[in-house]
């Protein structure tokens, strides 16, 4: 397994006077899933249609495999694309849109028909062969385009917001599909995002993108529990943010002192040093509430009040107002119900927080 | 408000019904009826023209029918209708003038005079077939004529003699100069909509543009602009000349070249349209599918975009043959003798011999042959889905 399989070096696009792409370095393995995940003109399309081939790369170089493809023209680079739009062909039948590929290659007819019949089985689709893509529906044909992205085996799956057009129930379906076609063939896969929970479920990695540069590229968990910095922390999940000066560290744990005069004991990135300004990022299911004063010994506490509750079926959002802020909470409801008005203690270890520059 | 929504719609629209009934609809139906109808005989002679029908065509007709033809002679009495009837009656059947002039006479003097007596060519079924034949107010021979065709003595379709007629050579002309304007439209119409559907912005604008001025320009504007620049000492002719590439003026004008070339601008925007109206609804992303799935350039767009375009490519051609079949003006002014089209002869017709039956019928004709390409522009534009 090559570790730098796909490299992108300091790869910036320019269109006219706008820099969509920036200085952009990253290196993705054989067999690694990873999202692009971004909000729209975060650079994260642009970056997947330079590794296509459909946008040329105004400096840097994308090496693929070792040899650089800046200038290898699309219908070389043996990439399969999956389109938003799912841009079948629409005057072919669903199996000559598969044996698409195959026929531009060459391969044997009986070779084709048997490799079509076996893609198509892959996506469940094996009976709908002869039928136009307009006569199917939306997660029908994005299975389709999978199958024909798939069908010759491309070095690379390129999927670009793939599930964007489908609704809740199929999209989710369709993220465990893939990610199961991932894990059973071994596909390298980028695929570009703008929904952090697709990306949370399938990725490897997620490279998370703004104004065109990759703010930060870890595994799901680590972008999500230890975010690299404030934009990362916020467009992921949802959390609360304090900011203080940072008083003490000691090991991994910092210790961060808010201006009202409270004080908390967190982990967070290194590199910290005493004074500097930190801002604590606290998920809000990691909030446990208690009434107040009953909070238990060795885990930070903040005291505060109910100002609404919110039932969200699964859990309950409750949003409490203290010294420090407004503190948004996500509680089980097996573990208690809150109403609006009571006096509360917040409590939070060390663990559960992380401080990163403002 | 009261009444059903069925009747205020049909109020709604009453006056269209109205105007295309008044305009287009009796028009046709005028049209259509003037191009059959031969009334000349069955209106001098109409209890005659009743009655004849059932004769079985053996020996003289019974005295029923020859008492009909009495009275039909004494009834007439405007000259100059009889003389038409007689005129036609000798068309189909030599020796009638003489035979009418000498019965009328008889028959005014005596309307109980047994015919036979009066003229012995009576008692021969040959000339009482001709008023049979002649008798129905309906004829197809404007028809057959139309297509240089005609009845011969026996009642049997043949083609006139060469050099009498020179309706079926126009017509095929037509087809074929329509053809040719057909072509040229989408040698140049096929590119042009699939580059005017790739651009963007303004560039889209300037060429969906100037494809569509010549649509904004009168008919007969646009053909003088052709004749002022294809003329022999024309804007073409005199820098050719000027530029010493050729030593006289070409022939531009009056000629095929003139008809097919200022036909081909004028109607060119009909090509492009269509085209430019099926590629736009194609999603822009389906070549750079295919050339991510290993299709060059090139192929992907035979395969691909070419058989997408295909039903513009259709439609645009169907319009523009459809269309330039009817074309008048354009070769009246810049063709030459050799190059005028099936209009003119209707215009012919109508205007010059008032030969309406002549012009109805040429124009019945293209009417059909109209309608049969629109059948088949119809099955072939359908969607493939739905047609399934």
């Amino acid at each position: 397994m090559s570790e730098n399989f796909i490299r992108f070096q300091k790869v910036t696009k320019d269109y006219g006077t706008v820099r969509v792409v920036e200085d952009l370095d990253l290196d993705i393995a054989r067999g690694e899933f990873v999202s692009l995940l971004g909000p729209s003109g975060s650079g994260k399309t642009t970056l997947l249609m330079m590794l296509a081939g459909f946008e040329t790369v105004s400096a840097g170089a994308i090496v693929l495999d070792g040899q650089k493809i800046n200038d290898l023209p699309t219908y070389k680079r043996d990439m399969g694309v999956v389109f938003q739009n799912y841009a079948l062909f629409p005057h072919m039948s669903i199996a000559k849109n598969v044996a698409f590929p195959l026929d531009m290659r060459g391969t044997a007819r009986a070779e084709t028909a048997e490799r079509v019949q076996k893609a198509l089985d892959m996506v469940q689709l094996g009976h709908l062969a002869d039928r136009l893509p307009g006569q199917l529906s939306g997660g029908q044909q994005q299975r389709v385009a999978l199958a024909r992205a798939l069908v010759f085996e491309p070095r690379v799956v390129l999927m670009d917001e793939p599930l964007g057009a489908l609704d809740k129930q199929l999209r989710e379906q369709m993220q465990l599909d893939i990610r199961d076609l991932h894990h059973r063939l071994g596909l390298t896969i980028i695929f570009v995002t703008h929904d952090q929970d697709e990306a949370l479920t399938m990725s490897d990695r997620i490279a998370v993108f703004n104004h065109g540069q990759i703010q930060q590229c870890a595994s799901p968990r680590e972008v999500y529990d230890h975010p690299a910095n404030r934009f990362v922390a916020e467009f992921i999940g949802e959390t609360n943010l304090l900011e203080g000066t940072v008083s003490a560290i000691s090991g991994e744990t910092l210790t961060l002192t808010l201006p009202g005069g409270a004080s908390f004991q967190s982990h967070g990135l290194p590199g910290f040093s005493t004074g500097d300004k930190g801002l604590l990022s606290l998920r809000p299911e990691r909030i446990d509430i208690y009434p107040q004063g009953e909070a238990p010994a060795g885990v930070n506490t903040l005291a505060g009040e109910v100002t609404d509750t919110v039932y969200q079926g699964d859990h309950l959002r409750v949003v409490i107002e203290t010294a420090a802020g407004r503190i948004i909470a996500r509680i089980n409801r097996k573990v208690s119900e809150w109403e609006n008005g009571a006096k509360v203690s917040l409590g939070f270890r060390a663990q559960d927080g992380w401080v990163i520059a403002p | 408000m009261k009444g059903s929504p069925r009747l205020r719609a049909l109020i709604l629209i009453a006056p269209l019904l109205f105007f295309l009934g008044l305009f287009f609809v009796w028009p046709l139906i005028t049209v259509i009826t003037q191009s059959v109808s031969d009334p000349a005989v069955s209106r001098v002679l109409p209890r005659t023209a009743d009655l004849i029908g059932d004769w079985d065509g053996e020996g003289a007709p019974s005295a029923e029918i020859q008492a009909a033809f009495r009275a039909d002679i004494v009834g007439a009495t405007d000259d100059q209708a009889v003389g038409d009837v007689t005129r036609r009656l000798n068309s189909s059947k030599s020796g009638f003038r003489s035979l009418m002039g000498k019965t009328v006479t008889a028959v005014r003097e005596n309307p109980d005079v047994d015919l036979a007596e009066v003229d012995k060519r009576w008692a021969d079924p040959a000339f009482w077939k001709a008023i049979q034949d002649n008798a129905s107010p309906y004829t197809d021979s404007f028809l057959l004529a139309a297509v240089d065709m005609e009845r011969d003595s026996a009642g049997s379709v043949v083609a006139m003699k060469e050099g009498t007629s020179a309706n079926f050579t126009i017509l095929m002309r037509t087809l074929w100069t329509s053809a040719l304007v057909m072509l040229c439209c989408l040698v140049i119409g096929l590119p042009y909509a699939m580059i005017a559907a790739s651009v963007t912005g303004w560039k889209r604008a300037v060429l969906l543009g100037a494809v569509l001025l010549p649509l904004w320009t009168s008919l007969l504007v646009r053909t003088a602009a052709w004749m002022i620049i294809l003329q022999d000492n024309g804007i073409i002719n005199q820098v050719l000349t000027g530029l010493g590439i050729t030593s006289g003026p070409l022939a531009l004008i009056y000629n095929r070249f003139g008809v097919v070339l200022a036909m081909t601008h004028v109607l060119l925007p009909f090509m492009v349209l269509p085209i430019y109206s099926v590629l736009i609804t194609v999603p822009g992303n389906l070549m750079s599918a295919a050339a991510s799935l290993g299709a060059h350039p090139i192929r992907a767009f035979l395969r691909v975009l070419l058989p997408l375009s295909l039903r513009g490519v259709i439609s645009g051609a169907l319009l523009v043959f459809m269309t330039s079949i009817g074309y008048y003006i354009t070769p009246a002014l810049l063709g030459g003798a050799g190059d005028q089209m099936i209009s003119s002869v209707i215009a012919e017709y109508a205007t010059r011999s008032a030969n309406w039956s002549m012009a109805a019928a040429i124009g019945l004709i293209l009417l059909v042959l109209t309608l049969a390409l629109y059948a088949v522009y119809n099955r072939l534009s359908r969607d493939p889905i739905q047609a399934r």
